[in-house]
């Protein structure tokens, strides 16, 4: 890559490429942007519950001079809007299935790029043109949306209901629905590489987990995602061409009657139904992907196979499957009946289960290992912990009658925080240290990396722990002030607590744009196979050229040939040898 | 490395466990519990967190375990174990075992709350009407019935007898709002289109808090509200003189 970009310069290498390398790089480099503005959003709102309509020192006089220097209440709605929706729709979810699933599919497959090269440049495209259209809306009449990242009718539709209901959410339904058509392209592009592009002898049984999770993600987006992008069209229409999916009659909003304007009928429940028949996979998408990465990470610094490695196959199609069903359980609180909330409690129930098996897999993958502790592994570890958390505050939210009272509290920002972050994000930092190397040739600092992970632990810790005391108290999301009522106010004390050590762990975070800056220059030079793992990417040069291998592959084991019984050294690599002339694209299992 | 590694998880599960422990007493907890259908909801609460808790233990407990003796320096190789199939089948039957009990608890609580056939039928019954950002009550005049010219109109406080089923039916005449009464375990949202059946009773009179719990715009964190919940006498005696006074002032019903 680095050869070829000399001759070709920096346009042609970085921007024109259809390399699913460079591709992947793109959406990293995209993605990890959106989650810095995110979390400099989440700050601003941190900063809000702890010291409510306070003058902000230095930063309110830059941002907020309008409003005497405070966040005002309709600021703060598009606040929470947008850290939302930057962080799923632009960060996470782009970092998992664009970045990770371009830059790892083909080369853990051995396949020399994606299966249609340029449909996987023209997603990121697409998706850059979405985040483009996401960003404008702070800088329209009204402000940025601001109905939640969840954008409920009638609140999202009808520009009299909110500031933000205007431009702003036209902008931010477009922002959806373009990122959708981006999201299932790209997902396209993963089945069918994956399906049809392994190597001879890599069979699905014998395919690396990151593999599994990133596939069975796609799947899962294929499967959902068009559902909430035509219910995004829908509110388009709504908004556009006068159709009412999704307004009642009868309506009297900020003294504007939907009715005098002939567009009533609908039903706001319909786009609850829509969104989160996507929304709720889309946290599968955004952890099935991480899980597989832990799976590898784990066995390889540990030096042993992957435990139960068919259950854990199995247990990510189940989640898969499973997570189809479950998304009633965000609507236990809107009217829904008996009957229907007890199938949905119970598909939430069992969807605890496959995790739940994962969690003890994971612990019996590196039970009687030989632990490295590389940067990768102390971030993977700190995964599972997390995620541990993260599942069991959902058995709460599984119960229906819990979830009643805990519904739209603090308490679910706790759980689903434990997960996406605790969760999702310290693999992606784990999967960067792995990854690092292929991707540059170059490895990023471990003690740095160390002491980044030791320190985002904590704090995150510091940071989500104390919101479940919040919600438990009853201190709902989603409030600007929460001492307007009696209630919440003794919780001062812990929102301040939490809001300063968001602070710190958002400082923290430099430690990795300084690691990742000082490591392009100077960090250590690395081979194929800096770690010893066994699968396909550490058989290409470190990065790979265009086209990533430079022998024919043939697979003759499965992926976790560790330990003992793997031969001469503890490792046993999944190729060997190499038939040469033989049509990569040409392999069945 | 590994003492470090190790005495995170450790610290991490110590920390949990502390705070859980003290904020009952710091009132970082359940507010103090008003309704009937606040005894099994915070038995489930409780319950749940007992299960979770011992599963939390025991996971950190192995993770922190394996994690030490596993980065111990040894010159020897891991032994490559692909996985074991009773192992497997034994966890997944314990923690489907938890799982299944837990959705059994929670069936006679949530048939309590969204049952039909447990709505009380009399009794004293009211209107819940949401609006940006402010709550507005409805009780049935000296005729009973409810949505006819002469209901006594009320805002921010509804009052409500105590120790007996209440019936309410909410609306919203624009967004979604959500009826959220912290002390009596009881969140509905109230949906723009439809009217929402909603029953509970308060043991003991008093002041309870109104939250709205689902955004509703910009002034969604200002729309708090009051129920205020005194005994059947009283109650009988509010509901003649807010009649008398709605009759005396000729105010219209104009919703």
């Amino acid at each position: 890559m680095s050869h070829a970009g000399a001759q070709r310069g920096f346009v042609r290498t970085w921007v024109l490429s259809t390399d699913h390398k460079v591709v992947g790089i793109q959406y990293l480099v995209a993605s990890a942007s959106m989650l810095l503005f995110g979390g400099l959003l989440a700050m601003a709102m941190r900063w809000q519950l702890a010291w409510p309509w306070t003058e902000m020192p230095i930063l309110g006089k830059l941002l907020f001079p309008a409003t005497g220097r405070v966040i005002s209440p309709a600021f703060y709605t598009s606040l929470f809007t947008m850290h939302g929706t930057a962080m799923v729709f632009f960060a996470i979810l782009p970092l998992l299935t664009g970045a990770f699933g371009n830059f790892l599919i083909p080369l853990l497959v051995g396949a020399p790029d994606m299966a249609f090269p340029r449909l996987n440049a023209a997603s990121f495209w697409i998706l850059l043109f979405a985040m483009g259209l996401f960003l404008a809306g702070f800088f329209v009449e009204g402000g940025a949306a601001s109905a939640g990242w969840t954008s409920y009718p009638p609140l999202a539709t009808l520009p009299s209901a909110a500031p933000g209901s205007g431009s702003g959410q036209t902008l931010w339904l477009l922002a959806i629905v373009v990122s959708g058509v981006a999201s299932i392209l790209n997902a396209l592009n993963a089945v069918v590489t994956v399906v049809k592009m392994r190597v001879p002898g890599l069979t699905w049984m014998r395919l690396p987990l990151t593999v599994w999770g990133l596939f069975v993600a796609a799947a899962l987006v294929l499967a959902a995602l068009p559902v909430l992008t035509a219910g995004g069209v829908l509110q388009l229409a709504d908004r556009w061409i006068g159709t009412a999916f999704y307004t009642p009659m009868g309506l009297m909003v900020n003294q504007f009657a939907p009715d005098a304007a002939g567009a009533t009928g609908g039903v706001p429940l319909l786009w609850q139904h829509l969104f989160w028949f996507y929304s709720h996979p889309a946290v599968y998408v955004m952890v099935l992907p991480a899980m597989g990465m832990v799976s590898d990470i784990l066995a390889v610094n540990a030096r042993k196979p992957v435990f139960g490695y068919r259950p854990m196959v199995w247990a990510i199609v189940a989640i898969a499957g499973l997570g189809l069903i479950v998304w009633g359980h965000h609507m236990f609180t809107s009217g829904m009946g008996l009957e229907i909330g007890r199938a949905f409690m119970i598909s939430t129930m069992l969807i605890a289960l496959p995790s739940a098996v994962k969690t003890f897999n994971w612990v019996a993958t590196i039970w009687g290992g030989r632990i490295r502790l590389t940067a990768a592994m102390c971030f993977v570890l700190g995964f599972v912990a997390l995620f541990v958390i993260g599942g069991l505050s959902g058995i709460w939210l599984a119960a229906t009658p819990v979830d009643v009272y805990l519904h739209d509290t603090m308490l679910v920002v706790a759980h689903f925080h434990y997960i996406v972050f605790g969760g999702t994000v310290m693999a992606v930092f784990g999967a960067l240290h792995h990854w690092f190397p292929k991707m540059t040739g170059r490895a990023l600092s471990e003690n740095l990396g160390r002491v980044h992970c030791a320190g985002t632990f904590v704090a995150l810790n510091c940071v989500f722990l104390p919101m479940h005391q919040l919600g438990i108290a009853g201190m709902i999301r989603r409030t600007a002030d929460p001492n307007v009522y009696a209630l919440y106010q003794h919780l001062e004390p812990l929102n301040r607590f939490v809001t300063w050590s968001a602070f710190a762990l958002m400082a923290w975070q430099v430690l990795f744009l300084v690691n990742v800056v000082w490591s392009l220059r100077s960090g250590t030079r690395v081979g194929r196979n800096p770690w010893q793992g066994t699968t396909l990417e550490w058989e290409a040069p470190s990065p790979p050229g265009h086209g990533n291998f430079d022998r024919d592959l043939v697979v003759e084991c499965g992926p976790y040939e560790y330990g003992d019984a793997a031969g001469e050294h503890d490792w046993r690599p999944q190729a060997r040898g190499g038939r040469p002339g033989v049509d990569p694209t040409a392999s069945r299992s | 490395m590994r003492h470090l590694a190790a005495a995170l998880i450790v610290i991490l599960t110590a920390a949990v466990i502390v705070l859980f422990a003290v904020s009952p007493g710091q009132g970082w907890w359940l507010p103090p519990a008003a309704s009937t259908i606040a005894r099994p909801i915070d038995a489930l609460f409780d319950g749940i967190l007992v299960t979770a808790a011992v599963g939390f233990v025991l996971v950190m407990a192995l993770l922190t375990w394996a994690v030490w003796r596993g980065a111990s320096p040894r010159a020897d190789r891991a032994r490559s174990v692909h996985g074991h199939l009773g192992l497997e089948l034994g966890w997944t039957a314990a923690i489907g075992a938890v799982l299944v009990t837990v959705a059994l608890a929670q069936l006679p609580t949530w048939a309590a709350l969204r049952d039909t056939a447990a709505m009380p039928a009399g009794g004293a019954t009211a209107t819940v009407l949401a609006q940006q950002f402010a709550w507005r009550f409805g009780y049935a005049g000296d005729d009973g019935v409810l949505g006819t010219p002469d209901d006594i109109e009320a805002a921010s406080e509804l009052v409500l007898p105590a120790g007996e089923p209440v019936l309410l039916t909410l609306r919203s005449r624009d967004v979604i709002h959500s009826f959220f009464v912290p002390a009596l375990r009881v969140k509905q949202d109230v949906v723009p289109g439809r009217a929402i059946p909603l029953w509970f009773t308060i043991e003991r009179p008093g002041t309870y808090e109104l939250v709205c719990a689902e955004l509703c715009g910009l002034g969604h964190y200002a729309m708090a509200g009051r129920v205020r919940a005194i005994p059947r006498g009283e109650y009988d005696a509010w509901l003649a003189q807010q009649s008398r006074a709605r009759l005396s002032t000729g105010v219209e019903d104009r919703r």
